[in-house]
């Protein structure tokens, strides 16, 4: 990067750490960790949806629609996450590529599973053979964020489910006292008073959230734990120009500065958010605020 | 005579580029990016080492438009078989058990013995801890011993296993643990190696016989010619053929 660095080997520590920690590799490490945050913005507020959706469904009249809410809730947070990440990113990605494959390949006549082998016709393959590298990131990374969603969806649903039922019963008797419909009451009434009471649960799912992100890794996507260790491991000289011993432990070390200072982040805005919504509320911490007032 | 060689060359250019044509779908070569000097990951943040050097030759060789992917050992047959990428390039032994699952190109190195290394000469290889990777054919070597297999995930913790005393020795393809004697005095190779696999070959899925015919000419050709011996002499690789 520098152009001191040409000959490594010569130099003295301060120089030799500059130049090692500008190396393309390391320029990989310090991208993933966008990779990671840019996971974090786009996964919360879809397994929010995922949550709501399935909170939704779990209390509506229509039997299949309350089943299949409930079964989402109940499933899905039964079942181990490592499991169900294996799973899913094999399942989405064939059953996409199935899909794709009885549209578009009607004239394939070898069948699809061939021993241990999927095969599809080159037309259906998510994504194409033929796509660059990036496109192949882009759907790995895609994959991870629908898995992750669906996962943090059902706990979030599970918490919205119950907020939405802690929702005092005398402010929906109310509403249906001003002749509200159950559709009104529930986005008027329900929907912006449930927030305080889903807020803990929800805050606790963002905090297991962050520190689930090294699963990125087991979903093919280079994520920074992958990357630390990758750095951190022994270099012998023949095969670098900065040669070092085990370095993990100082990688890992930085990790974990960047995990807490990163929850640290979130529960000071969560803290605040919360102080937020508890306003005019009837519960104890909106009562505590109102005297205060 | 010029204008016959700029002719023919145009030609022969017009039809590389058809025949290239004819070939768009990009092979994806799988490997693991953390075997030096078979596979790694270098400065820049690129795959590297001899395979990379090999396959990048393997592909020019049978017009191959290819693409390189890294993918933890661990899941390396699963994600080729599901189609993810199309070859393992991974210093991957030819084994009875693995060609069950995929099928193997010819081997590109001679079997390679594996070595233990370790901080002492007199360790007990049957009887000790023995650390080796998951899913390799050095880690089956020794749940048939009556050593304490540890396993790892991945090369580098096996001999960091060793350097804190975790386990005695860890046992690996020599072309592997040799650097890390050169580097560091106190770990050292002890004199009992195994002979284990038929050597390294590229893994494909059961399906692309095509595929596998196309990199097994290469592989032949690069025999021939002992271009495969100057990569294996360049990169420390054992036996040449």
């Amino acid at each position: 990067m520098f152009s001191f660095c040409s000959d490594p080997s010569q130099l003295d520590r301060f120089y030799w750490l500059s130049c090692y920690l500008t190396t393309g590799k390391h320029m990989g490490f310090y991208f993933s960790f966008g990779t990671v945050l840019l996971l974090l913005a786009i996964t919360a507020p879809t397994a929010l949806a995922f949550g709501f959706f399935g909170a939704t469904a779990a209390r509506s009249n229509t039997a299949p629609l309350r089943w299949l809410g409930k079964g989402y809730i109940s499933v899905v947070r039964g079942v181990p996450d490592i499991a169900f990440f294996l799973f899913f990113i094999i399942a989405l990605d064939q059953g996409a590529e199935y899909l794709r494959h009885k549209v578009k390949c009607s004239q394939w006549d070898q069948p699809i599973r061939q021993g241990n082998d999927f095969i599809v016709c080159d037309a259906a393959k998510m994504p194409l053979g033929s796509a660059p590298q990036w496109m192949h990131e882009s759907y790995g990374f895609t994959l991870a964020v629908l898995t992750f969603a669906i996962v943090f969806g059902a706990f979030a649903a599970n918490v919205l489910f119950g907020a939405m039922r802690a929702v005092p019963r005398a402010q929906i008797e109310t509403a249906e006292a001003y002749g509200m419909t159950r559709k009104q009451s529930f986005w008027r009434i329900i929907v912006p008073q449930m927030w305080v009471y889903a807020l803990p649960g929800l805050s606790n799912l963002w905090m297991v959230l962050i520190k689930a992100t090294p699963l990125l890794f087991l979903l093919g996507v280079e994520d920074i734990v992958y990357w630390a260790r990758e750095l951190g491991g022994t270099k012998t000289p023949r095969f670098t120009d900065y040669p070092h011993g085990d370095w993990r432990v100082w990688y890992f070390l930085f990790l974990l500065v960047f995990y807490l200072a990163f929850t640290k982040v979130s529960e000071v805005f969560l803290e605040r958010l919360m102080t937020r919504l508890t306003h005019g509320q009837a519960t104890t911490g909106g009562e505590a605020q109102r005297k205060v007032a | 005579m010029k204008n016959f060689i700029l002719t023919t060359t145009a030609l022969t250019l017009v039809a590389s580029m058809a025949f290239a044509d004819s070939h768009a779908k990009t092979i994806r070569m799988g490997t693991e990016g953390a075997y030096a000097p078979y596979n790694f990951i270098n400065d820049a943040g690129e795959v590297d080492g001899f395979e990379r050097e090999l396959g990048d030759e393997l592909c020019v060789r049978a017009e191959l438009t290819c693409e390189w992917v890294t993918n933890e050992w661990d899941s390396i047959i699963p994600n080729l078989v599901s189609g993810n990428y199309d070859t393992i390039i991974a210093g991957m032994s030819i084994t009875d058990e693995r060609d069950e699952v995929i099928d193997f190109t010819q081997n590109y190195t001679q079997p390679d013995p594996s070595a233990y290394l370790a901080l002492s000469m007199d360790v007990d290889v049957t009887g000790g801890v023995i650390a080796a990777q998951t899913g390799t054919i050095q880690a089956s070597h020794i749940a048939s011993t009556g050593a304490t297999l540890v396993e790892f995930a991945t090369p580098e913790e096996t001999v960091a296993a060793v350097r804190n005393g975790e386990a005695d020795a860890v046992l690996a393809d020599k072309t592997f643990l040799t650097p890390f004697t050169e580097e560091d005095a106190s770990l050292m190779l002890i004199e009992q190696e195994e002979m284990l696999g038929g050597g390294i070959g590229m893994g494909l899925r059961e399906s692309d016989g095509e595929l596998k015919g196309k990199f097994d000419m290469a592989i032949q050709s690069m025999k021939d010619d002992g271009s495969l011996n100057a990569l294996i002499e360049k990169w420390k690789i054992g036996e040449t053929f």
